[in-house]
């Protein structure tokens, strides 16, 4: 296969993943979640169900919570983009994180990333929420493993940190 | 020693913890290597027929694809597991929908759909069966000489005499339907080939060695030139025990084909539509009851759904039959139990593995006998519960202490049962809402039944490291419950070292012994039992060299550790099962130790029945159990969470559709489980009696919690409406049929009719 017949149709895309500027060159239709796992190697974005039912691929997008399975990448253009790897500060991890590990919020780990920044984007609009809106935050979110109940934990713990920090 | 300061029992943070909230864990669709193809399946459009012809279409470039067909297996054409009836690809016949038939690769990943598409089959149909009745009418006949993979007969006592002595016989029949494990990552494996090495796996899988003697038979090769390696695995629930070993076929196939390696990863449809489910089930009770609401026996029939092919079928009967008398006493009884063909693709391995479908019928039967013999749920459990020194359908003695009574009192006084059943009784006569009360009791066996463990054999190892660490060497797998993690717990604990100096080797089978498949809640059990051992040896071994006194501290050992590699090599100590002594079972009269030891529980569900949508939300859920010692109470409160919560969606939301053997709503979209707003507050209260057979005294508990919410939400909806309910999923539109029909039936009766 030659390389013009590779690259033909594709388009080239510019915006920030995890606050580096990123270009990439992509079919305008490619989901943002192939082109974060396949050309940017941030794996840490998964594949659920590719539908937009499991929130498995939930990346933030301006500040906006979306499934990056249904976002075609041209949409990504001047965007700033978050992902799971974005989180932590190098070594140190990020309150979520920290309160997934202790409470049990993560088993099999692969709704972890997803769950994660769904709380994120949770924490950055109700700083201080009750398990109700923890709930309905992360209802797009399914998890199989944790019945969901350390997770809601993990987060009313992170938010409780994040306001005594 | 730091005997008193103990790990096991302690919540230590989950050893690959920090991976998976970085995002850094890999796993298999996360791994990728040079001129890697990606693969697909061909699979078949109907439920039965011969293959009469295969065209590729037009517009597709064929050369650059790599195809595959049964022709190039190079051993034998199935997938080896219990019988050989399975084929990797078909070649003449079908036998269900979506089995495979040709496999495709090509470095595109994205070109492999429409070529898929292009491919058509021509096939000549043959008669199909869907159903449990279709099957044993045997109309047609797809497996065998009449349809049935497998029976077993259980007999205790007398049974033929007790319905002379009953004052009550009470009779009835249950189902269950399949549900998908919905583990969140899709399956998917990577192989490689090459003539020297042989074949690598690399997948999301549970059971390293069972892939690696699927591929041994498949491939015509050699142990040696078969190497599995697990990969972090989203999920499996039972759903990546036996289907992966198919999988792992396929990449292996075309890897050797192409000479590349090659990247299999299924999206959501094709796993849920051609990957096992929980095998639909059917179970008739005929019990004989004395005045005063004891079982004197009965009999129960037990069928379940195999799908088109043995897999594991076999195994998941017995557990179901073994468990389908619950945790009562049956003087008298007769089980038999029955596993048949459908031409739907095999049912297979999912948690509770048969005994969720049988307790679910044990367990609402109670509460049907209770309304017949006119005594409360409560009443009717506590004077058939077994007692220590009984014994169980298969005659086995209960050695424990259980007190089930005490069980259920408490699980009583945690839901505030007794109160709540009469506020209810009272706000039920207003409004449209109605609340009801459900009880479940029942058993799980850890571990392979009878002599299964004797079988297997397991062996695991533990390394002292050059570095003067520990590390733990076993093929059980990691897939969310916490292998890592409490393992890691009981070598640390059985050398006196700091949780932190042990680590465990990644599942690589050129690397970690056979210490069994991941299933049957057998882990911490019986793979911590042989962990702790084998941990003891390292002691044992550098104290008798004289590298260690008797009480070390972490320090002197790590020294004691690095001296011994440094001037003797390799430093591995093993250990493999040992049958104790005296547990004994008869596998041809199915009789005798089943288990060398039971979880028990109680569990309590509140439920509100909304009587314009008929509706139901559980409002609050006790589950209290007896799991033996609790090695780390989060992540057993996490079992016990997760396996409930599951057990929610098979009671209510998890319905399978399916038409002419095939699942018609296999997407997240319409296969519908719980999200976060689904579900109550589920309060997990242990007891802990200790276990001799069990590492630190731990017993299995994945399972168990799977087995209870089905029987106590089913109970709790015939509570608050006074109708009885006998199947799940039970979705609002059952529940609607089921009041339509009742309100149906009283008018009938009021207006003085007969039938």
């Amino acid at each position: 296969m030659t390389d013009s017949r590779q690259s033909r149709g594709k388009i080239e895309i510019s915006f920030a993943v995890n606050g580096e500027p990123k270009t990439v060159r992509a079919y305008p239709m490619e989901r943002l979640l192939d082109v974060l796992r396949q050309q940017l190697q941030l794996t840490g974005t998964k594949e659920g169900c590719g539908e937009g039912e499991c929130g498995s691929c939930s990346v933030l997008m301006d500040g906006i919570l979306v499934n990056s399975c249904l976002v075609p990448i041209l949409q990504a253009e001047g965007s700033r983009v978050v992902t799971i790897e974005g989180l932590a500060a190098g070594e140190t991890l990020h309150v979520l994180q920290e309160a997934f590990l202790e409470c049990g919020g993560a088993q099999c780990g692969i709704c972890t990333p997803g769950m994660i920044l769904a709380a994120f984007h949770l924490l950055n609009e109700k700083p201080e929420p009750t398990i109700a809106e923890i709930k309905e935050g992360l209802s797009g979110n399914l998890c199989r493993c944790t019945g969901y109940s350390q997770i809601l934990e993990a987060v009313a713990e992170a938010a409780r940190r994040r306001t005594a920090a | 020693m730091m005997s008193s300061d103990r790990i096991v029992g302690k919540s230590v943070p989950r050893k690959e913890g920090r991976d998976k909230v970085t995002g850094r864990s890999q796993y298999v669709d996360d791994m990728v290597l040079p001129n890697m193809l990606f693969g697909a399946t061909v699979r078949s459009q109907i439920p039965r027929g011969r293959i009469r012809k295969i065209t590729f279409g037009a517009g597709i470039a064929w050369d650059e694809f790599v195809i595959v067909s049964a022709k190039d297996i190079p051993g034998k054409n199935c997938i080896a597991l219990i019988g050989d009836d399975q084929p990797c690809l078909a070649s003449e016949f079908v036998n269900h929908p979506e089995e495979p038939i040709l496999l495709l690769a090509h470095p595109e990943r994205h070109l492999l759909p429409k070529a898929v598409e292009a491919i058509s089959i021509e096939y000549e149909p043959l008669p199909a069966i869907f159903t449990i009745e279709e099957s044993e009418r045997q109309a047609e006949i797809i497996w065998g000489e009449d349809n049935v993979f497998k029976t077993y007969l259980i007999e205790k006592g007398n049974v033929d005499d007790v319905w002379e002595k009953a004052e009550y016989i009470v009779e009835g029949e249950y189902s269950t339907g399949a549900q998908e494990q919905l583990y969140i990552e899709n399956n998917g494996m990577i192989a490689a080939f090459d003539a020297t090495q042989g074949i690598t796996v690399w997948g999301s899988l549970q059971c390293p060695y069972y892939i690696h003697k699927a591929l041994m038979a498949l491939c015509a090769l050699p142990a040696e030139k078969v190497r599995v390696v697990q990969m972090e695995t989203g999920g499996a629930f039972g759903g990546k025990e036996e289907y992966p070993s198919m999988i792992a076929a396929h990449a292996a196939l075309l890897a050797m084909k192409s000479g590349k390696p090659v990247k299999i990863i299924y999206d959501r449809m094709e796993d849920m539509t051609a990957t096992t489910k929980r095998h639909p089930s059917r179970t008739h009770l005929r019990t004989a009851v004395s005045q005063d609401g004891k079982i004197l026996g009965g009999e129960i029939d037990f069928t379940i759904d195999g799908g088109a092919y043995v897999t594991l079928s076999p195994v998941v009967l017995s557990r179901g039959a073994i468990h389908a008398g619950g945790p009562y006493y049956w003087p008298n009884v007769r089980i038999r139990a029955k596993a048949v063909a459908t031409n739907a693709p095999p049912h297979g391995a999912f948690r509770g593995f048969g005994a969720p479908q049988s307790l679910f019928a044990m367990e609402r039967h109670m509460d049907r006998i209770a309304r017949e013999v006119g005594l409360s749920p409560v009443e009717i459990r506590r004077r058939n519960f077994l007692q220590p020194g009984q014994t169980t359908t298969t005659e086995q003695v209960v050695r424990e202490p259980i007190n089930l009574e005490k069980l259920l009192d408490r699980a009583l006084e945690l839901s505030a049962y007794h109160a709540k059943k009469e506020r209810f009784a009272k706000e039920n006569q207003l409004g449209l809402n109605r609340k009801g009360m459900g009880i479940a009791a029942f058993l799980h066996g850890a571990g392979f039944t009878g002599s299964g463990e004797r079988y297997l054999s397991s062996v695991v190892g533990v390394e002292g490291c050059a570095d003067g660490s520990v590390r733990v060497l076993v093929s059980s797998t990691e897939f969310g419950q916490g292998t890592k993690t409490v393992l890691s717990q009981i070598a640390a604990e059985a050398l006196g070292l700091p949780y932190e100096n042990v680590s465990m080797a990644q599942p690589d089978t050129l690397d970690v012994p056979n210490s069994g498949p991941t299933v049957a809640s057998r882990t911490v059990m019986v793979v911590g039992k042989l962990v702790q051992s084998a941990a003891l040896g390292i002691r044992q071994t550098l104290i008798s060299s004289h590298l260690l006194p008797e009480n070390y501290s972490a320090e002197e050992f790590r020294t004691a550790c690095q001296q011994y590699v440094a001037e003797r090599g390799q430093f591995r100590s093993w250990s493999r099962y040992e049958a104790p002594a005296d547990i004994f079972w008869d596998d041809q009269k199915y009789r005798g130790e089943a288990y060398a030891a039971f979880a028990w529980a109680v569990y309590i569900a509140e439920v509100t029945v909304d009587l314009t949508t008929y509706s139901v939300s559980v409002d609050d859920f006790v589950a209290l159990q007896e799991v033996g010692k609790v090695l780390h109470p989060l992540l057993a409160k996490g079992q016990v969470i997760g396996g409930i919560a599951q057990g929610i969606g098979f009671s209510l939301y998890e319905k399978v559709v399916w038409q002419n053997g095939r699942m018609q709503n296999g997407q997240m979209t319409n296969y519908i489980m719980p999200t976060s707003s689904d579900l109550p507050p589920i309060r997990v209260f242990f007891e802990e009696l200790g276990n001799v057979y069990g590492a630190y005294g731990a017993k299995g508990i994945g399972e168990l919690p799977m087995d209870g919410p089905a029987p106590a939400i089913v109970n709790a909806v015939a509570d608050a409406l006074g109708v009885p309910f006998d199947s799940v999923p039970l979705l609002p539109e059952d529940i609607m049929d089921g009041l339509t029909a009742e309100s149906q039936e009283r008018n009938f009766a009021s207006a003085g009719g007969v039938r």
